[in-house]
This record gives C-alpha cells, structure tokens and sequence, in this order.
C-alpha cells in the first residue's frame, strides 16, 4: 500500500545515501565495522543530518532522576565519550553529528552503489531448499532449555490469585506444569542459493599487522556484498605459510603466524575443498586470495599454475587475486599470474597499496558481476 | 482508515459515560484503527493524517519503523488536540491494551479542553495542518522542491525561538515608536518648572532648556532603536523585518503558527500525561477490567510507569503528583494550621476528612502548567515519599553522578529545567548592531551553557533569514562572549561584563 509518507522517506533515504557516499571511503576502511552481520544495527554518524537548534549543553546541565541510590552513585555513562566538545568549536564550521542506524545490508547497497557493482547472475538453479525454524510461537509443551519464563511466571501468578493462594506479604509463586509455557516454532522454507567463498590469506612473517587489517576489511566487505546477493552464502576460510589449513573466521581474522611462503599450499587446499565439498553444477564459487605476493620459490609458482589450470579456475565463477603491499615483500607473483593468465576472464588481480585504495579492489574484484 | 469495529465502539461508549459520572469534559472523540504502517506514518507526523513535504517525516518514520521491527517500541496511542478530538488504536493491541488507551485519550482529551494552556489552540488544527501542506506544495511546484526545503530546514532550525507565553499576556511593541522629528522638537514636550513670566529666565535658564532639549531628543533616538524592547519572539521579528521574499515569509509564518500549535503540549507534558494516567487508571481499576485481565493490565501499566534511571518518567510523576494532591486535600493538609504545626507525628497523622481532593486536581488541571504544578505541589513531603535526586556529569568517570538529594536543589534543578520548556531563552536585542543592520541576539543565560556546535550552526541558519551577520551574546564556561558569523565565517570575542546590554 502506498503511503504520504513514502515520498518525505525516499528524500530522507536520498540525503543520508549522500551523505553517507560522501564519507563511504572513510567508513570502509576504518574497520570499525568488522564483524557486524547483515541484520545487525550499525550505528553511525551522519553529519549535519539533523536540524541544528538553539540548546543546551546536556554535559553541563546534569538533570533530575527517581529512585533509589546515594550521592556519589553512578547512574548512567556517556555514551559519547571523547565526542565533538566545545574545546574545539573553532575548527569545523557549525558541525554536528547525528547517530542513524542502518543494517549492514543498507550499507552494503549503498556501497555497491556508489562503486557501481552489477548485481550478481548466479549459475545453476536455485534448487536447494533448506528448513529454518523461527522461534515465534508460545505452547503449552515443550522442552525445558525452550521455557518461556516471563509467560510462565504470568500464568502462575494468575493461577495464584484466582486460586486464592496468594499472599501479599510474601509473594511466592510456584509454577505447576500446567502454568509451563514454551517457545515454539513455525516451519520456513527458504531456498537457499547455492554459494560459498573460500578465502585465502597468506600469514607468512612478511604480512605485517596492518597488511592483515587490510585483508580483514577487504574481505569484510566482499562478503558483505555477496551475502547481499546470495542467501545463505557459505565461507571457507584458508591460512597458509609455508603449510595450509582451514581455519574458523574468527582464526583468520585473528591469526598472526609467521615464517615462509608456499602458496601452491593455499591451492592445494583450495581444490580439495572444491572437489570434496562443492560440486561445480551446482555451486557457485568464489576464491580471494590475498598476500604479499613474495613466493618462496619459481618452483612453487609453476606448481600454482597447475593447481588453477586444473583444479580451480575451470569450476569458480571468479578467482580474485589481491596483493597488498609489504615492506618485505617482493611483489612477484602478481606479475607471474598476470604474464601466465593475461587471456583468463575470471581471474582478476588487483593492488592494495593502502587502506585509500581497498574500494578501488573491491571494485575491481566485483565490478563484473561475476 | 476503518470504521472503528463494535467490540471497541461498545467499549467506547462505555468507558465516555464512566468519565461523563467523574465529571471528565472532553471533545467528541474520534477513534480510529491503525495497522502498524499506518501507525508509524501518522506518529512520523506528529499525530496527523497530513503534513507538508519535508524530509524530517521520513527520518522520524524510518526510526520508527526500525525500532518498532527490532522489537524496542509500540506505540501505543496518538490522540490530536482537536474538536473533533482524534485519536489512533493500534490494531492487533490487545483487548486490554485497547481499553487502557481509551481511557487514557478521553483524558487527555478533557485536559486539551480545559486546560488554560490550550485555551487559545486552533482547535481545527486538522484542517489547518492540511492548508498548509497545501500552500507548501503549490510553492515547491512554482520554485521547486530543493529551494523551498532547505529554507523549511532553515525555519525549522529556528522554531524554538518563540514566546509561548505571548498569547496570554500582552507584551510591549516589538515596533519602534512613529516618528515624532528628531530635528523639529515640539517645545511643549521640553520640562520646564512652572513660574511667573518674569522670573522665567532666571527659574528656566536658556542653559536648562537646551539641556532638557538634548535628553529629549536621546530620548526619541533610543526609541527609534529595533527593538525598542528585547523581543522573545524572534519568529514574529524576523517575519516582520528580516528582508523576506514573499514564499519564504509565508513558509517562516507556517512553521511559526505551527510551533505555537505544539507549545502547549511541550509546557504541559507532565500535568497532561499525569492527568491521562490517572484517569485510565480509575476507569482501568474501578470500572472496565475483567478479572483474566488484571494480571496483563498490570504488567502493561508498570511499562508504562517504569523508571529509568537518570530520566524523569512524565507519566509517573504526574500521577504520583496529582494523587499526592488529592490525598492532601482529602485530609486537609493544606492551609495556615497544616504549614505550621511543628508536631511531625500530629504532621504524618493529618486527617481532617475535608474530601476535597477530587474538586482540587479538577481545579488544578484547568489553571496550572508544568512550571507552576510543580513549583506548587512538589513538596518536601512528596521529594521524601518518592525518592527524587539531582545528577550531574563527572568528567574524570565520563559518567553521570548522583550530587544531591536536598529538596532546594532538587525543586531547584526541576524548575530551571522546564522553564521555557526546557529551551535556553534568547532574544532580539537590536536589529542595527555596530550600526551595521546586523543581528544582535542574547542568550539569557541561567546557569547552563549552550552546546557550541549547535549553536554556530543555528546563527548560519539566522543568517540565512537575516541576510547580514549575526551576533549571538552567551557565557560560555563563564567567560561573555559574542559568536558572530558572517555569512563566511565564524568569530568569537570575549567581552568584559561591563559591556552593556
């Protein structure tokens, strides 16, 4: 149904989004965002968003409350700790912020957005269907771990006062398996598009901290974007050295190991999560793979070569190759991939030199709606 | 829109001709069933169905719309100061839920009627909102939507600098007086003592008369000065004598009719909201619930009395006010012989059984507002019974910290807080500052400062209206200062306390 207030929702979308544009590079590669999922509420500032108004300073002017404490108590903290302050009132013309919360989702619209990203046309069928339970609805039995303590509590004291047990003076309610009441569920089916991303970070002692923060962010945000594509994506995560393994997220964004680098290890890994696991006819598979690009030997970079040509490029829709860029490192592989694979449409290879540039990669990784 | 449907109209009926036998007199009261959406939409403004384009509908409709999705809030009711008097349900509310806000609204509705605070309300305000989404729709189609938004945004920046009060009272002129000539000056405006006429020259010497001329002639200039009186309501100021094309006087005169329409709910919050409480409460209690209901009515109606810490819950304390207010005058404890017996337990014993509680907090909800409710019904006694303290910000914890529970500074901290409805005061001082027409504007400053950022950014949107610069006059961290912006840039200048005003 189409409402008034549609048209005064679409203008306040459009003045956020723009604001939001403006300062997107700086969202992006602050990181601060790491970690959030797609529903989750993300606050974030917009500047001069908000009417400006004659006030008063909140700071300074405390206030009145009700209820129990002494002087001296703590009631609240500030949730704007080290916020814009008068001290500096001199430096930015009448600036103000606002907090408005978006969903990662948004965010990522509005980046893809302002990147211009195609959306993604999947392969295969959508034919995958997978059961979700929502937890919405309450009945009268069920398993304990599921009890729903506030209704119980409720149906117990109603039983109480009618039954005329209650006493005022001491007030214990009992609940009796007939006041129980649980949580239940209701059936969805959702289908589930078939998708996974495999991720590959080089962790070898010539990724500094800030190189693997780059990682981080980049492969934040390209995940974001596809889990906006695709539902139900799934993600595989791979560190290598000299030796691979797959780890858990959080062990990829956490790792800090050290010592050489053997990529043909990432790949090796890489393909046998492919064959085992994604079937190509029905999967739709992407592989970032990030590191400094300083490969042990020009053996272990032939051996790369064949893992791609046999195992990987033919069955991934887009292989993304990024390479950041390290004191140490030498850089060399990104030029071996790009003299041996210059005819090969989905391998894409981009450089991070520094945080600035993580856009311009996510652009260059997603761009062609691979 | 839907017809309201039997079930509730019958419990419409019902619960109007309990509050016919309490004596409740309200507006014909329209109920109307929302769904959710809708809901939201009409809350976004403001409580009604239409309001002109601006994009601050849309950010309010989309916090409510996300917060209402994640599960943090419902609103329950939404009723218009109007006769007819509208007022919203939320549909799939519970039955409960549905009497409670019934209630709830008729009451509010008897206090938009009687209270003196809405006395001068346009009481056809549905309409009127409507005529002006009207006139502003026309003037973005003839000089598009961008320029006339942005200066709403302007206005609106500014729509607290009213003078509420002014409707009750009569204020001084805000105009200069006509001018008299100050060349030609009319010599029987000049004092001269009274004498025979051959004493003249001696009892009003040519010296005195030119003396009494130049004081008169001061005299006129400084009545020729704009303002010749601080002016409260910059609005009605700027609408008079800022250099306003034609939509945008009419876009400032719309805002400005719009603030006045709001400003009694704002000077009212907690007498109105105390007052709804209440009354549902009664009827609630008394006359509409079933016995299956009583538990869920309970838990609804400690939400809506729940107190958060370091907030004031206005529906809490209006209640507790004003049912405070009828016990003490159901046993007498008011007048000569209460204020002054020394005897505390004679004092907590007090009972003379005058049962005039009821016919005082009619009596109150019809001659008092939020400054004055409090000012005379918080008492020693109340601040004791109900646990009030006054917090302030610490710094060194970044946290806010309970400093006191006197009853002075409580009352204190209270009143300064919702005098002029919570907003710093600020008025026209002189409208040719340096002789430069610029603006010159004071913030009475009462003890709080302004919050700075806000503060520049409010005089740029002065400017806009103004055209020349403008000068804001305020203490900041007790130094007076002057923030000037000149349309390019910002200044401050600290001044000595001896300036003037």
């Amino acid at each position: 149904m189409s409402q008034k207030i549609d048209q005064d929702h679409a203008r306040y979308k459009k003045i956020v989004k723009g604001k939001i544009k403006e300062n997107l590079r700086k969202y992006i590669s602050s990181g601060d965002l790491i970690g959030k999922k797609g529903n989750d509420k993300v606050s974030i500032p917009i500047f001069n968003i908000d009417i400006p108004r004659f006030k008063y300073s909140r700071k300074d002017s405390g206030g009145v409350g009700q209820g129990n404490g002494d002087v001296g108590d703590e009631i609240g903290k500030d949730p704007q700790k080290g916020g814009t302050e008068d001290g500096k009132a001199g430096d930015q013309p009448g600036s103000h912020a606002l907090e408005v919360e978006f969903s990662l989702e948004e965010l990522a619209r509005i980046m893809a957005e302002e990147l211009e990203l195609p959306n993604i046309k999947p392969k295969g069928k959508k034919t995958v269907r997978t059961r979700k339970n929502k937890y919405s609805d309450i009945r009268k039995t069920g398993p304990e771990s599921l009890r729903h303590f506030k209704r119980t509590f409720r149906e117990a004291l109603k039983r109480s006062i009618v039954s005329g047990n209650y006493n005022k003076e001491r007030p214990l309610i009992i609940p009796i398996k007939e006041d129980r009441r649980y949580r239940s569920w209701k059936e969805d089916i959702v289908p589930q598009t078939n998708a996974v991303i495999i991720y590959i970070m080089d962790v070898s002692g010539s990724m500094g901290e800030e190189q693997k923060q780059m990682v981080r962010i980049e492969s934040f945000w390209i995940d974001t974007w596809l889990r906006n594509q695709y539902e139900g994506i799934e993600s595989r995560y791979i560190i290598h050295d000299t030796k691979a393994r797959e780890v858990e997220q959080d062990t990829f964004y956490r790792t800090a190991e050290s010592g050489g680098t053997m990529i043909s290890s990432a790949y090796k890994e890489c393909s046998r999560l492919i064959r085992m696991e994604y079937p190509l006819s029905n999967w739709n598979i992407y592989v970032f793979q990030f590191s400094d690009g300083d490969n042990w030997s020009k053996d272990d970079t032939e051996k790369c070569y064949k893992f791609l040509d046999e195992d990987i490029l033919g069955k991934v829709n887009l292989f993304g190759y990024g390479q950041v860029k390290s004191p140490y490192g030498s850089g060399q592989f990104y030029h071996d991939l790009e003299d041996r694979f210059v005819e090969t449409d989905n391998l894409i290879l981009s450089k991070i030199p520094d945080r600035d540039s993580i856009m311009d990669s996510i652009k260059d990784f997603l761009g062609k709606g691979k | 829109m839907k017809t309201l449907p039997r079930y509730l109209k019958l419990i419409q009926n019902e619960t109007e001709h309990f509050s016919r036998e309490y004596n409740l007199d309200f507006f014909p009261t329209r109920f109307i069933v929302l769904d959710y959406k809708t809901m939201n939409e009409v809350a976004a403004f403001g409580g009604f169905p239409s309001r002109y384009p601006h994009w601050r509908f849309g950010m309010e409709y989309d916090r409510l719309s996300k917060s209402y999705s994640y599960g943090l809030s419902k609103i329950y009711e939404l009723v218009i100061n109007n006769d007819p008097c509208y007022a919203y349900l939320l549909e799939g509310n519970s039955l409960v839920d549905q009497k409670l806000v019934m209630g709830h609204v008729l009451a509010h509705n008897d206090f938009f009627k009687n209270n003196f605070a809405f006395a001068h309300t346009n009481r056809q305000m549905i309409d009127e909102m409507a005529n002006h989404a009207t006139r502003i729709k026309r003037l973005m189609d003839n000089h598009g939507v961008e320029a006339i938004e942005s200066f709403i945004d302007v206005c609106l920046s500014l729509e607290n600098l009213i003078d509420p009060y002014s409707v009750y009272i009569q204020r001084p002129s805000m105009d200069p007086e006509p001018d008299l000539g100050s060349t030609r000056i009319d010599s029987s405006r000049i004092h001269k003592f009274k004498t025979k006429s051959y004493l003249e020259s001696f009892i009003n010497p040519p010296e005195y008369i030119e003396k009494q001329k130049s004081a008169l002639r001061d005299r006129i200039d400084s009545s020729h000065q704009l303002p010749p009186a601080p002016v409260k309501d910059v609005l009605a100021f700027l609408i008079k004598y800022a250099p306003l094309n034609s939509w945008e006087r009419a876009v400032l005169e719309i805002i400005r009719e719009e603030a006045y329409y709001f400003a009694p709910q704002k000077m009212t919050k907690i007498m109105n909201e105390g007052w709804a409480t209440y009354w549902h409460s009664k009827f609630m209690t008394e006359k509409l619930l079933e016995p299956s209901e009583v538990i869920n009515y309970a838990d609804v109606f400690s939400g809506i009395t729940y107190q958060a810490p370091g907030q004031l819950n206005p529906y809490k304390m209006g209640l507790e006010l004003f049912r405070h207010i009828e016990e003490r005058w159901d046993k007498g404890r008011f007048g000569f012989d209460y204020q002054n017996c020394k005897d505390l337990v004679t004092k907590k014993q007090w009972n003379k059984k005058v049962g005039l509680g009821r016919e005082k907090i009619f009596e109150v909800r019809k001659h008092f507002s939020d400054v004055t409710f409090l000012d005379e019904f918080f008492t020693q006694e109340f601040v004791e019974e109900k646990l009030f303290y006054t917090y302030d910000y610490n710094k060194r914890s970044s946290s806010y910290v309970i400093t006191s529970k006197e009853f002075k500074e409580i009352k204190q901290r209270l009143l300064t807080q919702l005098t002029n409805q919570g907003q710093p005061v600020i008025e026209v001082l002189d409208a040719n500052y340096h002789n430069r027409r610029e603006l010159y504007l004071i913030h009475r400053h009462y003890g709080v400062d302004l919050e700075i950022p806000y503060a520049k950014a409010t005089l740029e949107n002065l400017q806009r209206v103004w055209k020349r610069p403008v000068n804001l006059r305020t203490i900041i961290k007790g130094e007076h200062q002057i923030l000037t912006w000149d349309g390019s840039e910002h200044t401050r200048e600290k001044i000595s306390i001896d300036a003037g005003i």
